[in-house]
């Protein structure tokens, strides 16, 4: 991980670099965080990868609720050279979830990105084939929301199941 | 007819008693105790349900951990082929017997309902694990459980269950067919009168089902 200082360092050359791309950073329990405007989430990134992050470890959804903006879009870069690890944070409302897809740079960010979408809803501009990867494509809601219910069915046990809950027609 | 069998005499004595039939040396009461000596009697329906019983061909068809636990009934320690279960056929139009081994997924479903649709009568089903049959630690948006989709024959609990446990659940199956045990899926679910019959013949009615009961070996 890089300290705190070069987490600084590296978000004053990208706000060099972009202006206005990079809102904040965090520095907790060793974890570098960059929180990146997302607009200019694709700039951020190639400029990273750049830098010598040239592998997207991971790229998931967060939703913060009740913070605003609620959903967050986390991608976890990688130098592999140095063994050094950054994550960029962009966060988007509920209301307008939308962000530049990153498949461009990043091929590997097509089955992270469309799972991000089935699961939060986050749609991810400029993806080729945006549409749900684990839920069925029929299905209706984003299920790990915080909102969503969590779901679920009463089980048929031999005590309820004079109920005819489940029966077989 | 109440039949009383005199203790098996020696095999050389009873080679000289087939070799006196043969001839034609027995008189009648002894023609008839050679006769009951050797001849079994049983119903037709007791031995196609002896046979089923013994010949379950399960459908080779994993769906998450529990399937760990499925593959190791057919290892050497509990050996499923000692009972005639081993040949895992890998078509569901040749199997007898679908286990549902792990979670299934509201995607998953139709896919397994579409398969055992595909099996021939008679069929079996088994859920197996918590998630098959109550959704357990799953029991949220993304799963269904079996009861909805399919009618089930027999639930092992566990999670997963040992393989022993999954051996004790076919078991208890082999019981269900070859004793046609009044607790089955068609009476569960009311879907008595749905046999795939051809036009004209008669149903199933329960009188003309024999019943299995402990202890009797005729038809075993």
């Amino acid at each position: 991980m890089p300290d705190a200082t070069e987490l600084e360092l590296t978000a004053q050359e990208l706000r060099d670099a972009h202006s206005d791309s990079i809102l904040d950073t965090e520095f907790h329990r060793g974890r570098a965080v960059l929180i990146a405007d997302p607009a200019q989430i694709k700039a951020v990134l190639e400029h990273l990868r750049g830098k010598g992050y040239t592998m997207l470890a991971s790229l998931h959804g967060v939703d913060y609720y009740p913070d605003e903006p609620r959903l967050g879009v986390l991608y976890e870069m990688l130098d592999r050279r140095r063994v050094e690890r950054i994550s960029v944070k962009a966060r988007v409302s509920t209301e307008d979830p939308r962000i530049d897809s990153v498949i461009d740079l990043f091929p590997g960010a097509d089955f992270p990105e469309r799972e991000v979408y089935d699961m939060f809803g986050v749609v991810f501009e400029g993806h080729p084939d945006m549409r749900r990867i684990l839920m069925p494509e029929d299905y209706e809601g984003y299920p790990q929301r915080r909102d969503f219910p969590v779901g679920g069915e009463p089980v048929l046990f031999t005590y309820n199941e004079e109920q005819n809950y489940g029966k077989y027609v | 007819m109440e039949i009383k069998r005199e203790p098996l005499t020696d095999l050389r004595v009873r080679q000289l008693k087939s070799r006196d039939m043969l001839r034609g040396d027995l008189d009648d009461q002894e023609l008839e105790r050679y006769v009951e000596e050797r001849v079994l009697t049983t119903t037709v329906d007791k031995a196609v349900a002896w046979a089923q019983g013994n010949s379950i061909y399960p459908l080779t068809f994993g769906l998450a951990c529990c399937a760990m636990e499925q593959i190791h009934i057919v290892a050497a320690r509990v050996d499923i082929a000692r009972f005639g279960f081993e040949a895992f056929r890998a078509s569901p139009r040749q199997a007898d017997l679908i286990i549902l081994s792990g979670r299934v997924s509201i995607k998953m479903a139709p896919v397994i309902r579409r398969l055992w649709d595909q099996m021939l009568e008679p069929k079996w089903a088994i859920s197996m694990g918590a998630c098959c049959s109550s959704m357990g630690v799953f029991n949220n948006y993304a799963l269904v459980p079996s009861d909805k989709f399919m009618p089930i024959d027999v639930h092992v609990p566990g999670c997963p269950p040992r393989p022993e446990a999954l051996m004790h659940g076919i078991l208890r199956l082999r019981d269900k067919i070859q004793g046609n045990r009044p607790d089955g899926w068609r009476e569960r679910y009311d879907a008595v009168g749905t046999e795939e019959l051809l036009p004209g013949e008669a149903s199933l009615g329960s009188a003309d089902i024999s019943v299995f009961k402990p202890g009797d070996t005729a038809g075993a």
